[in-house]
């Protein structure tokens, strides 16, 4: 028999107490290294292992996030949280309930085949034995590593995973303290930064006497080179010290930077690493060559809460609490930072707000734990301004996205280029690819990386969703890693998806339009993938696609369709839009196949969030600059989609068909924006290849087409 | 400087100089954590409250202008063991994801429904449109808020 091929999370972490453990009040507590970031993930892994295990959900504890007692499972990232650490949970339950019953099997003196599970009781014959998970449990040797052999349940039995359990932290979430924001011990101290204002800056002068002025009040001021803390038992004391001292440092070797670097077409010509993936160089020259350009400029996270963290440093030990994405690589990436062995901190994980991505949340943790650690004994509570989290989270690259393709006799793509040029999607902290904010400002700053983006195996950076769905004969991809870019850029929801989805879906409508075929007609000519021609037609059927009126009146109707990542969820988008001075999004119709769904209304409720964020993106967002950096520090120089701009949405899922279950949160965002963009171009007669759809840019596409 | 005014109910005594935010005072001296700083700046509304009935930002408002003012927070709405029918409407439509921003659009969706009991979706929309909501909830949000009418007026005048 082949030996089962395990999740990542149980090769690195295959003890089953690092994912189980059945609790004196008859609760069992599962841990999962990935957290809650709103995504609603502690319920869906509750879901699975309440149905593994047959025990009732409120049975089922979920500890997300702590590297004491809880298994590493790297980032909370990529869409892929039900798929390994969900598969992870349903293996290691489906095992400890099988050595279970054969413990109580052993006791009863019967086969393990006469016994059933109801409410993590086992019955034997359908009559209570007296024994259950908690009477066999100290008999079980939880520190034996998961084989994965044990069967798991058929889909066909679940009750509990595919039901919308409502969110279990939604409660808090209405009615008060929920976030790591809202801890507020007794005597605790609060914390603000002054931050570098780029990397090799010099604080030549900061005039601590000013700031203590300005503050009115109690402060300390930390200073450790070129990182500065102010510190008082008072919040608004801190934050008023921090939002003076700008004023009064000053700095050496500050780096400028030229605002039209915030554009995409800056891009273009930049120093990179470029590298080919794919189909090698077409030998025989282009017979009817398309090509198309699409970009998309630097974007924010832009979370509702600045990042925040609480540290604490006693005894040698540091506890800190975080809403950053993975704890155990927090944990590694401080202890590197702080020269503190890793078994010196604790990390856990408490929510905050939304992050699509990596923002300041690690960052934060950081800067917290070099306050805590130059004031032992004390609580110390970090938060920054919402100007430091829009000038210093790391933002979404900017994009610049180049198609040529060649077609043949029949007007389809017989030889595909993407040509990509963009930052890397991924500065994380640790493994080369990033560091802590904080770091830089300290005595021995990291040397400087050469960037790098993730690789093809993990669904790539810049390449994400570079290569189309669609038939091609031969595909191939340039990407142009951008070696210098002018801020720090990290993972935003998606990566490239939306970009390049773009790109692949704007070109063919275009090449249906030069075919005289109907773009989705078109599209199912060269669509084999059974799953993606159903969503695709099923959507285009519920938004009544074949009553499509002609182009150019100023209503217009798009379509797209992708998978993400080429190998998570299938999403399928169409959407209709008004565009007069502006454009306005009425309604979007969405329909994705991710195969076995644990919870529909979670599902839902994420395909719903990326169809707004992506809209948001399309007609709304850019980072600017000036020479400082960033220069939109608020919601009123970075505005996101409000209210009185969300269309109404139906978000759809289609049969899981026996299916494993497919990474869901970010597989809406490309369809979205590409079917958004092909409606503007339909509504108006004429494309706009930039993002954001700007007035300008509307003006500026009428009077080409005119 | 002791300042006398009234939060969800109880009559509270603050001894802090006036232009202190309310923000600061409801979480870091009363402890109300449901109130949320997000910028600031009035442009986000994570810090709504009512003051007087009246939906105002606690971030900039500087607690010396409000003795004597009656204050409601979302604690003063209901807990999670007896949930003002809005929390329930927002529980029942899964209306949130991270949750961040929904203290504040419950105050705001408090305000509009106290003085119009069956609010249109425009009328929903314009109340609640100097909110963020950065996950994208929106839709859910309004669902729960002509949920939560229905419920109201069911339920009749209180």
């Amino acid at each position: 028999m082949n030996k089962p091929v395990l999740p990542p999370s149980l090769v690195e972490n295959p003890r089953l107490d690092r994912w189980i453990r059945f609790q004196p009040d008859r609760t069992v507590r599962i841990a999962t290294g990935k957290v809650e970031i709103g995504q609603g993930v502690v319920t869906a892994i509750g879901q699975i292992a309440a149905d593994e295990l047959d025990v009732p959900l409120d049975r089922v504890a979920v500890l997300a996030g702590d590297t004491t007692a809880g298994p590493d499972e790297l980032y909370t990232s990529s869409s892929l949280s039900i798929e390994v650490s969900g598969s992870s949970v349903r293996l290691v339950c489906a095992e400890v309930r099988a050595k279970a019953l054969e413990r109580a099997a052993l006791r009863l003196n019967c086969s393990r085949d006469d016994l059933t599970v109801v409410d993590g009781q086992f019955l034997q014959d359908g009559t209570p034995t007296g024994q259950d998970y908690w009477t066999v449990a100290a008999e079980i040797d939880f520190s034996q590593s998961v084989t994965g052999a044990a069967p798991v349940k058929p889909a066909t039995a679940y009750t509990v995973v595919g039901q919308s359990v409502p969110r279990r932290d939604l409660p808090a979430k209405v009615s008060g303290t929920a976030f790591v924001h809202d801890v507020m011990p007794p005597n605790l101290l609060h914390a603000r930064t002054l931050r570098q204002p780029c990397r090799g800056a010099v604080l030549s002068a900061l005039d601590e006497t000013a700031i203590r002025r300005a503050a009115k009040g109690d402060l300390q001021i930390v200073r450790e080179a070129n990182f500065v803390a102010f510190v008082s038992a008072v919040e608004s004391v801190a934050h008023a010290a921090a939002v003076a001292a700008p004023l009064h440092a000053k700095w050496d070797n500050v780096r400028r930077i030229a605002p039209e670097q915030q554009e995409a077409a800056w891009l273009r010509g930049q120093p990179s690493d470029d590298r080919r993936i794919g189909a090698p160089p077409s030998e025989t020259p282009p017979k009817q060559l398309v090509q198309m350009t699409i970009s998309r400029p630097y974007v924010a996270h832009a979370s509702m809460a600045p990042s925040c963290a609480l540290a604490e440093f006693h005894d040698g030990h540091l506890t800190v609490r975080s809403h950053g994405q993975g704890m155990h690589l927090l944990r590694k990436n401080l202890a590197a930072a702080l020269g503190l062995p890793v078994e010196a901190i604790t990390a856990r994980h408490l929510h905050g707000s939304g992050c699509y991505g990596h923002n300041g949340a690690d960052d934060a943790a950081l800067d917290a734990s070099l306050i805590a650690l130059r004031l032992p004994g004390q609580c110390i509570r970090l938060q920054w301004r919402r100007e430091e989290e829009f000038g210093y989270e790391p933002v979404g690259p900017a994009m610049l996205v180049t198609l040529h393709v060649d077609l043949d006799d029949r007007g389809r793509p017989a030889d595909w280029t993407t040509e990509i040029w963009s930052p890397t999607h991924v500065q994380r902290p640790g493994s080369n690819s990033g560091f802590l904010l904080a770091t830089e400002a300290l005595a021995n700053p990291p040397p400087e990386l050469v960037p790098s983006d993730p690789t093809e195996a993990r669904g790539g950076g810049g390449t994400r969703n570079a290569v189309p769905i669609y038939d091609v004969p031969a595909h191939r991809i340039l990407h142009h890693l951008i070696l210098r870019a002018p801020v720090r850029t990290s993972a935003l929801r998606g990566l490239g998806a939306l970009p390049n989805v773009c790109a692949i879906e704007a070109l063919l409508d275009e090449l249906a339009t030069r075919a005289g075929e109907d773009p989705l007609a078109y599209r199912l000519s060269i669509l084999s993938d059974p799953r993606a021609r159903r969503v695709l037609e099923g959507v285009a059927e519920r938004a009544a696609w074949s009553a499509r009126g002609p182009a150019g009146t100023g209503k217009g109707l798009g379509l797209a369709c992708a998978r993400y990542k080429n190998r998570s969820a299938y999403a399928a988008v169409v959407a209709s839009v008004t565009v007069e001075k502006a454009v306005r999004v009425d309604r979007i119709w969405c329909l994705a196949d991710a195969g076995l769904v644990i919870n529909p209304d979670g599902v839902r409720n994420q395909l719903e969030g990326g169809i707004i964020q992506a809209i948001s993106w399309t007609l709304k967002e850019q980072v600017r600059f000036d020479e400082q950096g960033i220069a939109s520090l608020d919601w009123d120089s970075y505005p996101i989609l409000r209210f009185s701009e969300i269309p109404e949405i139906t978000a759809d899922l289609v049969g899981g068909d026996g299916n494993p279950a497919l990474g869901v949160g970010e597989c809406s965002v490309g369809p979205t924006a590409a079917a958004v963009g092909n409606a503007v171009a339909h509504a108006l007669g004429v494309r706009i290849c930039d993002m954001p759809f700007t007035r300008e840019r509307i003006m500026t596409s009428l009077l080409k087409r005119a | 400087m002791a300042i006398a005014f009234a939060v969800n109910g109880v009559a509270r005594h603050i001894d802090v100089p006036e232009t202190v935010s309310l923000l600061e005072v409801l979480r870091n001296h009363l402890g109300l954590m449901g109130t949320r700083y997000g910028c600031g700046l009035e442009q986000c509304g994570c810090c709504m409250v009512l003051v007087d009935d009246q939906p105002i930002h606690a971030c900039t408002r500087e607690v010396g202008s409000l003795a004597g003012c009656r204050i409601t927070t979302v604690e003063g709405l209901g807990s999670p063991a007896k949930l003002h029918p809005l929390q329930q409407a927002f529980l029942d439509e899964q209306a949130g994801q991270c949750g961040y921003c929904l203290s504040g659009l419950l105050i705001s969706a408090k305000a509009l429904l106290d003085r119009t009991p069956d609010p249109t979706r425009a009328e929903i929309v314009a109340a609640l449109d100097k909110h963020l909501c950065r996950c994208g909830a929106h839709q859910r949000i309004l669902r729960a808020v002509e949920r939560a009418a229905a419920l109201l007026r069911e339920a009749g005048p209180a």
